[in-house]
């Protein structure tokens, strides 16, 4: 049914459960694929730069974070690509989404604590809202 | 890419993005400038030419595209001393200096040495920056009514607040906007930027400081310029990073260097304050759209626009307004994630950090705090490495071998020689080092040491396994002292 899949993730252990569903998900369909898309933020590149250095230190730690989703989606004997992304998280989403030609899109529903909620807004809530494809949000 | 094609992607790659950015980050700039220039005691006028100039010349000589440098915290904190015991003459003549310090830096490509700079350290540089922001603003609270500080709340309020529904307009113009009107209407009698010092509507001009040039300013103005020229680096080099980072793209580390030299030489010829790059508004700009040159030459050009016709309006902005947007902007460069992940990171770290912070805070120094921080590092290093393993084998009844592993430096001499029993009854000991490194002279002492120790007591010593360096230096240094009849 589903043969493109996107999976948002902020990283999260929050959002290895919507991995988890993205496999199950992929598993229904004959040769479907998964594309882990990642978004940094303004703020994160921030913390990430002052945290690990510099920029190349910084991707390097990012991508060892999705590893972690890149391998569990492997070890399910399903090809997956990763994208690492930068902007703000709901509009990125959005935009790659409706720009690429995916089939649905897997979306964790809570990274943020509740005051950042508040404050920014949902994520998952705005991406709901304006991608034209068929969500997944996973509790 | 061709150096005409680079020019042109750099320049009008993001036409429409980099204006709309660069009128958003002008808007922005003006409370900040008008700020930090009351920091560092000097008019608003000196924080805005410098804006102005800042920003212009870096839009074209500057080594990373999208990045906004103007007057910042970070600098006018170090002036405050400068300008209150000796004036402005000598700020700007400073600032010239710290110029020509950056410049110099840049050309002999010394930016690669803030990578000596530990991590924590800056993470501190960055929160006390945020600590000293927000104590600057305390001032300003002092003997006021509850009817500024309820302006203040009021500008929080919408700053924070009015994001929730839309993004179309800064929230921090519309804040100011409506305190301001507020202030106004009501005629509430609080101070406004106006009280702080004068504000002209005019375009600056060339003009060297008047000061007396002689070895005396130098050697009042040297330390200043000292510290700005390596604070206002290390905040445009981190800055530079995190737009890199930002824009998935790289930047020229020393082109920058030699761009912030050059622009503040060009400030201090025409009456502005010394600054660097500014973490948060390059942030706002990239987070507009801005992404080249354009955006940073709109802004600098925008902002004095806005002077030249409305400083009448901005000298009205009361002080509960920019103390407002300043608590917002030190919130904003507080580094929050240091605090959640300070249980996490190893406790040296940690040290570090605070200690950094703490020293700043003291001192009100952030150059202080920053070599404060980089001594403590290195002596966690140092303790570190310093540790040397020595262990024991018998082979023998009478031959032991003692393996080393570490590095063997002037740090760690004292527990290497401790950890031998000279005592024992053997008559052979072998040395194997071959898990070691000889680094000094206080190495090559303590194993001659240790061997003339065993020699005294009639037991033969052997040293086997030096790498090639340690032997280099067991031979150029040890040879001397065998010598010389150790």
């Amino acid at each position: 049914m589903f043969k493109n899949l996107l999976l948002a993730t902020d990283g999260s252990e929050h959002s290895l459960r919507a991995a988890e569903r993205a496999i199950d998900l992929a598993n229904l369909t004959e040769g479907a694929s998964i594309e882990l898309v990642y978004v940094v933020d303004g703020s994160m590149s921030k913390s990430d730069v002052l945290q690990y250095g510099d920029s190349d230190s910084a991707s390097k730690k990012r991508e060892e974070i999705l590893s972690v989703f890149k391998d569990k989606i492997e070890g399910a004997g399903i090809p997956v690509k990763v994208s690492i992304l930068h902007g703000n998280p709901a509009e990125t989403i959005i935009n790659y989404t409706n720009r690429n030609d995916f089939d649905c899109l897997v979306v964790g529903s809570r990274g943020r604590s509740k005051v950042q909620t508040m404050i920014l807004g949902s994520v998952s809530h705005k991406v709901m809202k304006h991608v034209n494809i068929p969500v997944l949000m996973v509790k | 890419m061709s150096l005409t094609q680079k020019w042109k992607t750099e320049w009008f790659g993001n036409i429409r993005g980099d204006i709309l950015a660069g009128v958003v980050v002008a808007l922005a700039l003006i409370p900040e400038a008008i700020a930090f220039s009351i920091i560092a005691g000097v008019d608003p006028m000196v924080g805005l030419y410098a804006s102005f100039c800042i920003c212009v010349v870096i839009a074209f000589i500057g080594g990373r595209p999208g990045m906004i440098s103007a007057a910042t915290g970070a600098m006018a904190l170090l002036m405050i001393t400068l300008v209150a015991d000796h004036g402005l003459e000598y700020l700007l003549a400073a600032t010239i200096l710290t110029g020509v310090i950056q410049l110099l830096f840049g050309i002999f490509k010394l930016a690669s040495f803030m990578k000596f700079i530990p991590r924590s350290v800056m993470i501190g540089f960055v929160n006390a920056l945020a600590i000293l922001i927000f104590t600057a603003q305390l001032q300003h609270f002092v003997g006021e009514t509850w009817i500024m500080y309820s302006l203040v709340a009021l500008t929080l309020a919408i700053i924070y607040i009015l994001p929730r529904f839309t993004k179309a307009v800064p929230s921090t113009l519309v804040a100011i906007i409506v305190v301001t009107a507020i202030a106004v209407i009501m005629n509430a009698g609080v101070r406004t930027v106006g009280d702080m010092g004068n504000l002209t509507q005019t375009l600056p001009i060339f003009a060297l400081p008047n000061i007396p040039l002689t070895f005396e300013t130098l050697m009042i103005i040297l330390p200043y310029s000292l510290a700005l020229a390596i604070v206002g680096l290390l905040e445009s080099l981190l800055t530079a990073s995190i737009v890199d980072d930002m824009t998935d793209t790289e930047s020229d580390k020393n082109k920058e260097s030699r761009g912030q030299g050059i622009a503040n030489m060009i400030t201090g010829c025409f009456g502005g304050m010394a600054g660097c790059a500014m973490i948060g508004q390059s942030v706002i700009n990239v987070k507009s759209g801005g992404r080249g040159r354009l955006s940073t030459l709109v802004a600098g050009m925008f902002l004095m626009v806005l002077i030249v016709l409305l400083g009448n309006v901005v000298v009205q902005i009361p002080m509960a307004a920019l103390a407002g947007v300043m608590i917002m902007v030190s919130i904003g460069t507080f580094d929050w994630s240091s605090l959640r992940n300070i249980h996490k990171v190893p406790r040296s770290d940690a040290t570090v950090m605070v200690v950094t912070v703490g020293t700043v805070v003291y001192t009100h120094d952030l150059s202080k705090g920053v070599l404060a921080g980089v001594v403590l590092s290195a002596i966690f290093f140092a303790i570190k490495i310093s540790k040397v393993k020595v262990e024991s084998v018998l082979e023998s009844k009478s031959s032991k071998i003692y393996y080393v592993k570490g590095q063997l430096f002037f740090a760690s001499v004292t527990d290497f020689v401790a950890s031998f029993d000279f005592n024992d009854n053997v008559e052979q000991v072998i040395i194997d080092v071959s898990g070691a490194h000889l680094w000094d002279d206080s190495a090559v002492g303590a194993m001659d040491k240790v061997q003339w120790k065993f020699e005294q007591k009639g037991i033969i010593v052997k040293v086997r396994g030096l790498d090639k360096e340690s032997s280099h230096l067991m031979d150029k240094i040890g040879g001397l002292s065998k010598a010389s009849g150790h």
